[in-house]
């Protein structure tokens, strides 16, 4: 268990700036991700932690000491790759013994025919089947052990590379997209594993993602990446509720929030689409873009109105499209009961709460929003 | 080869369906068909390579000498002779020899140069290019120069030996060191080759072994070796062996131009022998012979190839 303090890390490559300053403060015994789209510089980051890769500038802690120039090896941090990373010409038992022999055993026992004869060898290799056995039993693969890994299913590999991780006690876990090879359902489901792991060896897990829902379902924190800059850090329901970046905003959720074109006035009122919101901003008069998720759009009635383009029927739930003037992409509604859904080129009429907004100014910061004198407004009637 | 004809020929379920509409004949119609279609490459192969094969074993039970009118069968008389010459069991111990040194050298360096030129990270293509120039040039003209290289007076290894103040030697008209300087020249040539192999192999390794390898502890370039580079190059390693392996066994160029297998037998080899045999004393049946052995060493070789392959894990 260990913390991870990271300070001002840059890195380029060839000139590209690949990391711009990134300072992250992991606390011991947490479950973080790094989240964002690919080529944000979350894996650059994590092979950083890893030592994998050397930072242009800036500095990593690992429980308060500097490891700049530490080997990957010595850092005591486990790793599981997104393509496993599995030796092929391995059995699945001597992959996950790998990092037990080359830390218990020394060069000379490693030799392949002389090592035998070195009489502690023997002791120490009852220890490592032991610890190897255990770790098997726990992710239940035992009966794969005598296996090669070209004869095991991507989601046995992936139990087996978890397994090399595991075997020795790390101080940290750092998981690069490894859930990115599997099936959609067995994603789901290791999702749900690999937090159990989290839960069960209390260590700290630095977990890296481009997929909003695996960071959002696992992680106790998660740390927003876009462009080589850490934008928004803090639990998943905060960041979902609170974006401060319409980027952190736009990425976080599926499916994606709503943004409409809108206005600042001078009076501080803000409007969307050219209708005034029961809402003023803390902000300079000028152009901005209120975000509302899809669960807060409120169908069949409503300042606004459009027209139903598109139905994406879950079973348990819907996403109505709604094309309106104004807006390039069509708005996207959640419906909880997809036995009532309108019928596709209907109009249809739409509003959302106050608190629903998320206001962002033409930069993408956002703009404090507060709900103006609370004049009660009858709800109009539905203009369907 | 053979067996993937075979394999064509007794061939059956995908064309099934689309071919013959009677069920009855319909079998029969499509093994015809494939064997039809097979007989065009089974005929150039029997023309081209299993007939000069039966021909060479056949001429090896006869007498015969090139151009002579006629011949006779003797069976196994020139295996007699053959066995009972001192000159090819020294022909054979000195291909043998050539051979166990040519072979792990070529390969060791071959692999070392790769794994220095993979490491480096710039002026790769001009090591490569320098180290495969004598793989292109022709070996004859190249055993001209080494000729010069190694000559006792003006050449240039022993005036470098000179400089250093320590005697030169006659390389190539000493029985003691003549097969040993063709061993290095085989060497020298075939380094080259078994490089661009081991660096395609080296190329085809995944990164993300090697990081994981560091991960695990392996800290030292000898443990990362040990466990990921040589296990990866299990396949190409097998492939330059026997590669190698069959090269050597043909060395026939540099004797010819460089010791004509002398001084006094001394770098003797089987091919050389052969020419010697076949070509300068017209003895055909005798060279037939010399020929049939070898080919059983290097069918031996492919053969364990093939064997080496099935234990070998291919990622």
């Amino acid at each position: 268990m260990a913390a991870i303090e990271l300070s001002a890390i840059r890195k380029s490559f060839d000139r590209t700036d690949v990391l711009k300053g990134i300072d992250l403060k992991i606390e011991p015994g947490e479950f973080i991700s790094l989240v964002g789209p690919s080529g944000c510089g979350k894996s650059t980051l994590l092979r950083i932690i890893a030592g994998l890769e050397t930072q242009t500038s800036g500095q990593v802690r690992i429980d308060g000491e500097a490891v700049d120039g530490v080997r990957p090896s010595a850092r005591n941090l486990a790793m599981v790759f997104q393509s496993y990373a599995l030796y092929p010409h391995l059995t699945v038992f001597d992959n996950i013994a790998v990092p037990l022999r080359m830390r218990r055993l020394s060069a000379a026992q490693r030799l392949p025919l002389l090592g035998r004869l070195i009489p502690s060898r023997h002791r120490t290799e009852r220890g490592i089947r032991e610890d190897v056995e255990r770790v098997a039993a726990l992710l239940e693969i035992s009966p794969l052990l005598s296996r090669k890994p070209g004869q095991l299913s991507g989601g046995q590999r992936q139990r087996v590379a978890v397994g090399r991780a595991i075997v020795r006690q790390p101080k940290a876990f750092l998981f690069d997209e490894p859930l990115s090879n599997l099936d959609a359902k067995l994603r789901v489901h290791m999702r749900a594993e690999i937090a159990q792991l989290h839960r069960r060896l209390k260590t700290t897990f630095v977990y890296v993602t481009h997929d909003q829902a695996e960071a959002m379902t696992m992680s106790g924190r998660i740390a927003v990446m876009i462009d080589g800059h850490l934008v928004q850090v803090g639990k998943p329901a905060d960041v979902y509720d609170n974006p401060r970046d319409i980027r952190v905003a736009e990425f976080v959720g599926s499916p994606k929030i709503n943004v409409l074109p809108g206005m600042v006035r001078a009076d501080r009122g803000v409007e969307a689409l050219g209708r005034p919101l029961e809402l003023s901003a803390a902000a300079a008069a000028g152009a901005c873009r209120i975000c509302v998720r899809p669960e807060r759009i409120e169908l069949g009635g409503g300042p606004f109105a459009g027209t139903v383009t598109h139905l994406e029927n879950m079973g348990a739930e819907a996403f109505v499209h709604v094309g309106c003037d104004g807006m390039v992409i069509p708005l996207v509604a959640r419906i909880d009961d997809p036995r009532r859904l309108p019928e596709i080129g209907a109009p249809i009429g739409f509003g959302f709460a106050a608190d629903a907004v998320r206001a962002f100014d033409a930069s993408g910061k956002r703009i404090e929003t507060t709900p103006r004198l609370r004049v009660i407004q009858p709800r109009e009637p539905a203009l369907v | 080869m053979s067996d993937m004809a075979i394999r064509i020929g007794a061939g059956d379920s995908p064309e099934q369906a689309a071919v013959g509409p009677r069920p009855r004949s319909h079998r029969a119609g499509t093994a015809l068909t494939a064997q039809a279609l097979v007989a065009p490459a089974a005929m150039l192969m029997l023309i081209i390579l299993l007939g000069p094969l039966a021909g060479v074993l056949a001429l090896s039970f006869t007498d015969y000498q090139l151009g002579a009118p006629s011949f006779s069968w003797i069976g196994l008389a020139n295996y007699r002779e053959m066995f009972a010459d001192k000159v090819f069991w020294i022909s054979l111990r000195n291909t043998l020899t050539y051979v166990v040194i040519v072979v792990p050298g070529s390969v060791a360096l071959g692999l070392g140069i790769a794994l220095l030129i993979q490491s480096g990270s710039s002026l790769r293509s001009w090591y490569r290019t320098i180290y495969f120039l004598p793989v292109m040039a022709t070996l004859i003209a190249m055993a001209i120069v080494w000729e010069f290289m190694l000559h006792p007076q003006f050449g240039l290894i022993n005036g470098l030996l000179r400089s250093f103040g320590m005697q030169g030697h006659s390389w190539l008209q000493d029985r003691n060191t003549a097969l040993y300087s063709l061993c290095a020249i085989g060497i020298w040539q075939a380094v080259g080759f078994n490089m661009v192999l081991f660096l395609a192999g080296l190329v085809s390794i995944p990164k993300p072994l090697y990081d994981a390898a560091e991960i695990d502890g392996a800290s030292g370039a000898w443990s990362r070796f040990r466990l990921v580079t040589w296990p990866m190059l299990g396949p190409v390693t097998a492939f330059v062996v026997v590669i190698s392996s069959i090269r050597s066994f043909q060395v026939f160029d540099t004797v010819q131009v460089l010791t004509k297998g002398g001084p006094s037998k001394s770098s003797e080899v089987l091919i050389y022998t052969m020419y010697t045999e076949g070509f300068e004393f017209f003895r055909s049946g005798y060279g037939a012979a010399l020929t049939v052995v070898f080919l059983v060493f290097v069918l031996a070789l492919t053969l364990l190839k093939a064997r080496l392959n099935r234990g070998v894990h291919y990622a």
